[in-house]
């Protein structure tokens, strides 16, 4: 009996963790179709009306084509450079490996404010204007270390004699990457474009320094919304936000499960 | 190459390798000839995969040369060798089908579409395993993925098969099947094959000449009963098989046998005379499937020389065979293996032990 009781104690206190993480995110979808300015419950009716007032605010409509161009850039960059810096790592010796690697992996440690500051101030040194470029190289050292983290794992798991029984069968160093590791390398590469992308879609932090005014971000956005008036059309925004972070890995991840069904 | 012979596939000259300050393999000569089976036989670290490693290009030899078909190719990179290697863990690629594996090496050989779809058949028959071309390599079992490794491997026509330790990772009645399939394929191709393995049965077995290898160095080379019946020393003589060693001096030479005193006194007759002089310190080295053992009341026909008492100390049934040890009167304990007979000895068992001279080995003292 008192077996019972303990298990039921602790599927109790499980769900209320589970209400405290998720209630803000359920309250949030919920008053974006709340027509009122001020949301109270109960709702008094259901519109679409901030969806509608967002579709015709033309700069959160450019806030979201950046946060989306930003994010892919950075997650084919960040793969671009990642794929080949973990296959040095992990496959290579060269000296001042262990240190070239902490440093790649630092942005992590460092805090965002710092890196924020500390970019812009390299940007002033060098007499340039804060750019796309500049929020793009700098989401680029954010998401880096992911990127190089989630390869090289994937990277050490692949056994050498894959690629030496390509080598062996006559398929030179660069053939054996393309026919054997890369596609080997697949999930991984997927699974750090997607951290990347979120990453950079989601930043605030640094991205305030960065962020020009034409170059702002969805998340500077609703930074910069909030201080002006809390507005429902930022529950709306909000809602659309969840809906696509949510959406795009599982969609992500059921395609990569046909593809590898296909391929059997 | 001066002393290049034609029939000679793979030669050695001199091959170092060290990793940082750990010498690896030492001075290595080896010639391999064209169509034989070559087995590299040693402990774990004794040198033998980082040679084959060495001939397959994987791994540059720190001093030294190597010539495939009388052409030095120390600088000829892997893909560009036309070697054919079988890997521990097979390595087939577990994202391409069983006949996209085993094409794979023609794919870089200009060989027609048509001529690859034939030839992929044909290695799959002759590996035994016609039929799974369009499984993964996760379906198949070890041993059949130890076939498509072989398929994959001799499909692209390699002057040479290196294998390492090929069958170890199978369990041990597969190990013995596919020892014999790997056997009966090498003679049926007739292709060259280097096989690195630390199983003195597997060597055995299979080759036509092993390397013994401790250390990084060559301790032996031969035909497989010379090294088993005629080791040079106490390492090749313990390598393979059971040996009981006893420290011996030459006494001198009667009845056209080398007569040596052995540690506990006793006086024993051997056939084995390489001119020794009298006084000479050696080893003495008999198998323990050599040693005769019979109950103290039978007589052992026509024999004379080399007949010792000893009671059985203790035995150990291993179902074929009998493991025996014997304690001689002096304490001398002698290990011997006997067919299992109908009455074998027991513990405690009043034994006669006869030692012919014809296998009493003597190799310099260790």
């Amino acid at each position: 009996m008192l077996k019972i009781k303990g298990w039921s104690l602790i599927r109790f206190y499980t769900i209320l963790v589970y209400i405290w993480m998720f209630a803000p995110i359920a309250v949030v979808i919920i008053l974006s179709f709340n027509p009122q300015q001020f949301g109270t419950f109960p709702m008094e009716g259901f519109s679409f009306k901030w969806y509608g007032d967002l579709f015709h605010n033309r700069t959160i409509i450019m806030a979201f084509k950046n946060s989306m161009i930003l994010g892919s850039l950075t997650a084919i960059l960040t793969t671009a450079i990642g794929i080949p810096a973990a296959m040095a790592f992990i496959r290579y010796e060269f000296p001042g490996k262990n240190t070239l690697n902490t440093l790649l992996l630092a942005p992590i440690m460092i805090p965002e404010v710092v890196l924020g500051v500390s970019l812009l101030l390299f940007l002033r040194w060098l007499q340039q204007p804060k750019s796309f470029l500049l929020l793009l190289i700098g989401h680029c050292v954010l998401t880096l270390p992911y990127v190089l983290l989630v390869v090289q794992a994937r990277l050490v798991s692949i056994k050498r004699s894959y690629e030496e029984a390509s080598l062996t069968l006559g398929a030179g160093p660069f053939q054996t990457f393309k026919e054997v590791t890369l596609p080997l390398l697949t999930p991984a590469i997927m699974a750090g474009m997607l951290f990347s992308f979120s990453i950079s879609f989601d930043d605030v932090t640094a991205t305030l320094f960065w962020a020009t005014a034409q170059s702002q971000t969805v998340p500077v956005k609703i930074f910069a919304m909030l201080r002006n008036n809390i507005s429902p059309e930022i529950n709306a925004l909000g809602a659309v936000m969840i809906v696509l972070t949510i959406s795009i890995p599982l969609l992500a991840g059921y395609l990569a499960r046909r593809f590898s069904r296909r391929l059997e | 190459m001066d002393n290049a012979k034609n029939n000679q596939i793979v030669q050695l000259r001199n091959v170092v390798k060290r990793f940082d300050s750990v010498v690896a393999v030492e001075k290595m000569d080896l010639d391999i000839e064209e169509g034989s089976l070559v087995t590299l036989l040693g402990p774990s670290g004794c040198g033998k995969t980082t040679i084959l490693r060495m001939i397959a290009g994987l791994e540059d030899c720190t001093e030294g040369d190597i010539y495939i078909k009388g052409k030095r190719v120390n600088d000829v990179p892997v893909h560009k060798r036309n070697l054919g290697m079988i890997f521990q863990d097979y390595a087939l690629f577990p994202h391409k089908t069983i006949y996209d594996n085993v094409a794979f090496g023609l794919k870089y050989r200009n060989v027609s579409k048509a001529e690859i779809r034939k030839r992929v058949t044909r290695a799959l028959e002759t590996v035994r395993l016609p039929g799974v071309e369009h499984r993964k390599p996760a379906q198949l079992s070890g041993g059949q993925q130890q076939r498509i490794a072989l398929a994959r491997a001799i499909v692209i026509e390699p002057d040479v098969l290196l294998m390492d330790e090929p069958l170890s990772a199978l369990d041990e009645n597969l190990r013995e099947e596919m020892r014999q399939e790997v056997d009966n394929l090498q003679s049926e191709l007739g292709i060259t094959t280097i096989f690195v393995t630390h199983d003195q049965r597997e060597a055995l077995s299979m080759s036509d000449t092993i390397i013994v290898m401790k250390d990084g160095l060559k301790q032996q080379e031969g035909g497989p009963e010379e090294v088993y019946d005629a080791p040079v020393n106490h390492f090749v003589a313990d390598f393979l098989g059971h040996c009981n060693f006893y420290r011996c001096r030459i006494t001198g030479r009667e009845k056209g046998l080398t007569t040596v005193e052995v540690e506990g006194g006793q006086t024993l007759y051997s056939e084995h005379d390489e001119g020794w002089e009298v006084g000479e310190e050696l080893e003495l080295l008999v198998r323990a499937q050599k040693i005769v053992i019979e109950s103290r009341t039978e007589e052992i026909p026509g024999v004379s020389l080399n007949i010792f008492p000893g009671k059985v100390k203790s035995r150990m049934y291993m179902g074929g065979e009998a493991w025996y040890f014997v304690e001689m009167e002096d304490g001398t304990v002698i290990h011997a293996i006997n067919i299992s007979r109908v009455a074998p000895f027991h513990e405690g068992d009043e034994v006669t032990l006869h030692i012919p001279p014809r296998h009493c080995r003597l190799i310099p003292k260790d």
